[in-house]
């Protein structure tokens, strides 16, 4: 051995750790990135819940879900949360009452009856209709929509909840018929071609053989479409009124949950008020919902995963 | 005997021609009325476009773009709130894709199978599903009051990064997953450390996917109204914030991130807010600049999509 190579060998065992100390480093850095994920969550869940105890010492839970009326502006103080279920759950009724025939008719057209062509220009629209922002479409719901609906109906008042809701309802087509398609598409072409070869119509196929193998991803593209449409706020916010109303009845105004935190947030907030609290209690339980809503679609996709 | 044996032949094959012509005919009022509600829903999106156009009209001019909101409908204009977007986003850019495409190369390059990037990977995609206005609120408890950033530019703009952020993780993450093993394998063996693989040839390699994601990413977040109002944004804006360039040294300050602001859609709201019609011209005009911008990014963001599609032949 000379000393020279081991002055090499030195050198590159040096080379060699710097080498691997940065890719360590590099690994860790990423690896912080990579928890971003679960901080947000985190931070979701602790901002909530520490914002929503002091209401919850101010206002008791029962009487939170069994009051029916939610006055936290007036002098007399209620703050019943169920008002703002109703208003959101009429108006979510009334966009799945749109969008569900609508969604899965274009699914199964576009993944068993329009040619290679017509679907390559038909998805990229869906798309566009997906990146409308949803001001716009309160807008529409507000300026074109009502308007309309008050021709049919003339008792019908500026502020409802059916304008609000058909156009929610034409918001979220595209997401049912682009998951919808995806779970139809994904069915292995032997079937088709297997009921095909019995002699059934592409109609018979799609309903009897396809729509059934691709339930599990049907029914998850429904239960997105609900998780959307709780979720959603500007829509009804411009169009249906913000009054809180304990009511199903479509051609009344009434508030959402979310509607609800935004007028609050339009007004003079002030920090730790039993109003800024009770944002954070309706924010609560609108998380609640859409997470009891994801859970219910894991289970369902779970239960029908595909088996062919 | 036989004459009856062919009459009943007759019409037995009637019958099938019967139930054939039947089907026929689903098939055909099937395909009818998708392409109906395909029509009808491409209508609603031309309506929908047009409409605003129309409607506001009367406001497309220059002084629309460089005028403060004002009390007269006539002479109010979008100035704050298209400064006020742009700053916002530019926060939001410069938060989100760095941190979105850091963290989908560890999710795809780096973390091992196990119940530890599973949660990660669970988490998420929840993340993508939770409604737009729990940021907002996320962002009033923790940016505006636990740090104390106040109702700023920064605010905003990091509260829209969290709302992109899956997005761009997820796109990153899919256009990685398109590239094959063997070109990782080639630089293996010809040395390459881990970092290196990804620096030089995954990240580059899946630039055109993770670009569309940010593209539609920002297209949302230039839309997105709720999360904004929700963490106190002012509705009446007639300053702008300090410029982020200036003209003496050190020529960049950082001023504007603290300042208040007002973004386009929060702009438009409170136009339709009111009960005079004047104002719903200037809300129809500041909805068809919002609405051209975002159809304007998502089609780039499709045909980008489309030729690598037809390009990349690995």
């Amino acid at each position: 051995m000379n000393p020279e190579n081991d002055l090499i060998i030195s050198q590159r065992l040096a080379k060699n750790f710097q080498r691997n100390f940065r890719e360590r480093l590099i690994e860790f850095g990423l690896l912080c990135s990579g928890l971003i994920a679960i901080f947000i969550t985190l931070a979701i869940v602790y901002v909530l819940v520490s914002e929503a105890i002091p209401f919850f010492q101010y206002v008791s839970i029962i009487d939170f879900l069994t009051d029916t009326v939610w006055t936290p502006n007036y002098s007399i103080k209620h703050y019943g949360i169920l008002p703002l279920i109703s208003g959101t759950l009429t108006t979510t009724g009334i966009a799945l009452i749109v969008a569900v025939p609508l969604g899965t008719i274009t699914a199964i057209y576009l993944s068993e009856f329009a040619s290679h062509k017509v679907r390559e220009i038909i998805k990229p629209i869906l798309e566009l209709l997906v990146g409308v922002p949803t001001v716009v479409f309160g807008y529409f719901a507000l300026m074109l929509v009502t308007p309309m609906l008050q021709k049919i109906y003339p008792d019908l008042t500026t502020f409802n909840m059916l304008g609000p809701g058909i156009v929610m309802g034409i918001m979220i087509v595209p997401y049912i018929a682009s998951v919808a398609e995806d779970s139809m598409r994904a069915v292995p072409m032997s079937m088709r071609e297997g009921a095909y070869a019995m002699g059934a119509t592409r109609f018979q196929t799609a309903i009897r053989v396809i729509t059934p193998a691709a339930i599990s991803g049907i029914v998850a593209a429904y239960i997105l479409a609900i998780s959307r449409a709780v979720g959603e706020t500007m829509i009804v916010a411009i169009a249906a009124g913000q009054q809180p109303n304990f009511t199903f009845n479509p051609v009344e105004s009434a508030a959402t949950i979310t509607s609800y935190i935004v007028s609050v947030a339009l007004g003079d907030l002030e920090h730790g008020g039993i109003g800024y609290q009770s944002i954070f209690a309706a924010g609560l339980t609108l998380l609640i919902m859409t997470l009891l809503i994801n859970i219910l679609g894991h289970a369902v996709r779970k239960k029908y995963a595909e088996r062919y | 005997m036989a004459i009856q044996n062919k009459a009943a032949a007759n019409k037995n094959l009637d019958s099938i021609r019967k139930t054939i012509a039947n089907h026929k005919r689903h098939d055909f009022i099937f395909a009818s009325l998708g392409t109906l509600v395909i029509a009808s829903l491409t209508i609603t999106l031309l309506i929908l476009f047009l409409d605003l156009v129309i409607d506001g009209y009367p406001r497309f001019n220059l002084d629309f773009f460089s005028n403060f909101p004002s009390r007269r409908a006539a002479r109010a204009g979008i100035l704050s709130a298209w400064i006020g977007s742009s700053l916002v986003l530019l926060v939001t850019f410069f938060v989100a894709v760095p941190l979105g495409i850091t963290s989908g190369v560890y999710l795809e390059e780096y973390a091992k199978k196990n119940w530890f990037s599973d949660l990660i990977e669970i988490n998420v995609s929840n993340l993508a599903g939770v409604p737009s206005i729990i940021y907002g609120l996320l962002a009033l408890g923790l940016f505006v009051y636990s740090f104390g950033l106040g109702q700023s530019i920064l605010t905003a703009g990091l509260t829209l990064a969290l709302l992109m952020l899956p997005i761009v993780i997820v796109s990153t993450r899919e256009a990685i997953r398109a590239i094959p093993v063997h070109i990782r394998e080639a630089a293996y063996a010809v040395g390459a450390t881990k970092w290196q693989v990804c620096h030089n040839h995954v990240i580059p390699y899946s630039y055109g996917g993770i670009l569309t994601g940010v593209i539609i990413g920002m297209a949302r977040a230039i839309g997105e109204t709720a999360p904004v109002i929700t963490i106190g944004a002012l509705t009446f804006i007639a300053f702008l914030p300090p410029s982020p360039i200036g003209l003496e040294p050190p020529f960049i300050n950082f001023e504007w991130l603290e300042s208040g602001f007002t973004v386009l859609p929060i702009q438009m709201f409170n136009w339709i807010s009111r009960p005079q019609l004047a104002f719903h011209i200037n809300a129809a005009a500041t909805g068809a600049v919002i609405i051209m911008l975002t159809l304007l990014m998502n089609g780039l963001a499709i045909k980008l999509r489309y030729n690598i599609r037809k390009k990349i032949k690995w």
